[in-house]
């Protein structure tokens, strides 16, 4: 058995409990915000709030991916920064974007 | 792992060996390619959102919702088929089982990172296979959805076109990128770049899972002496889940 030599000493640290169950609660957070959208979307009638709703709930979610499974929520504040910063463009193209379509709308189909 | 900013007394921050970020340069670098791919998946999402917005919206009463290519259809009348229950009526069932598959296989795939961190090659392996699997599942559902959204519903829809100087009507099945019997045909060309840009993403997710499986397998890891492949690997798999959230928002919920 002389090649085992060679093989590395690895040292399997036992599981900690605590860290295992944040995770399995952040996973039950995402469950009920998806069948809470689910309940919503069978229950309100399409409108600025239905999509305000929706657009929260996401918002959500996409903070405990990114935070917790992620693990951005605990990096240092410059990696944080550097991610969250840029992200403001996204948020302005869709505003830009989405107002520009009603007004495509309102010449387009003029009609209606 | 989060670790302060840390300089040597004495040395300026420029002279080198300091990580502001607190990250390797492996995690820090997909992070940044994250950030960009976020921006090409903005782009798609938020078109989809101009081109949509366009478009006038269907006002009528909801139950008696028909097909048209004169308005954007409500998201939840195209997909409303779920595989063994032909002709049953059960919007965004199908679409939801999903969404449920891929946050479990993001569950996992955060489990075999913290078992990486504690350098447990067995449970690594278990929950590596587990996310592989559930990569797989959303692949072969997604296929489904497709197959279905092509092949399109039995009685079609009934369009009234120009022709040759005069109105006639024809009747569409499913969709291509032409034309398709669920609304204008921008529809159905956001539906296979989105959900497919997506797909190619989980795809190309589940190769990388696998060939961290396969290393962790063969003791790489433990020879390497750090799981820390995983995570980079992980925060792509993350991503693909976080993607899929905005997905299901904006192209099936709102």
């Amino acid at each position: 058995m002389e090649h085992h030599s060679n093989e590395p000493q690895v040292v399997v640290i036992p599981p900690d409990k605590e860290k295992i169950a944040h995770l399995w609660k952040v996973a039950g957070i995402m469950l009920v915000v998806t069948i809470f959208e689910f309940i919503v979307a069978f229950s309100m009638h399409s409108g600025v709030m239905k999509t305000s709703i929706f657009v929260g709930m996401t918002i959500i979610k996409a903070f405990y991916i990114v935070g917790e499974f992620m693990h951005l929520r605990h990096e240092v504040k410059a990696l944080i920064w550097s991610i969250m910063v840029p992200i403001i463009f996204i948020v302005w193209m869709l505003i830009a974007l989405v107002y520009e379509g009603t007004k495509m709308a309102d010449i387009n189909f003029l009609s209606f | 792992m989060s670790q302060p900013a840390a300089t040597i007394s004495g040395r300026s921050a420029w002279d080198g060996g300091v990580s502001p970020m607190g990250v390797s340069y492996g995690k820090l670098m997909m992070w940044f390619f994250l950030l960009s791919d976020a921006f090409t998946f903005s782009g798609l999402l938020v078109t989809y959102g101009l081109i949509r917005s366009s478009h006038p919206a269907y006002t009528g009463d909801h139950a008696k919702f028909v097909f048209s290519n004169e308005y954007w259809p409500v998201p939840e009348k195209v997909f409303e088929a779920v595989p063994f229950f032909h002709g049953v009526n059960l919007p965004l069932v199908f679409v939801g089982i999903m969404t449920f598959v891929l946050i479990m296989s993001s569950v996992t795939m955060v489990l075999a990172v913290e078992a990486g961190h504690r350098m447990d090659r067995k449970a690594v392996e278990k929950w590596m296979l587990w996310t592989i699997l559930g990569g797989i599942t959303f692949l072969s559902c997604q296929a489904w959805e497709w197959t279905h959204f092509i092949i399109g519903t039995e009685a079609g829809t009934t369009i009234r076109e120009f022709v040759n100087g005069s109105w006639t009507t024809r009747v569409i099945h499913g969709a291509g990128l032409h034309e398709n019997q669920y609304g204008p045909h921008d529809f159905a060309d956001f539906f296979f770049f989105i959900t497919g840009f997506h797909g190619f993403h989980v795809f190309s997710g589940v190769l990388l899972n696998f060939l961290i499986y396969y290393r962790t397998v063969t003791g790489m890891y433990d020879r390497r002496g750090s799981y820390e492949m995983v995570e980079k690997v992980g925060l792509y798999w993350h991503f693909v889940d976080l993607v899929w959230v905005f997905v299901f928002t904006f192209f099936y919920l709102v």
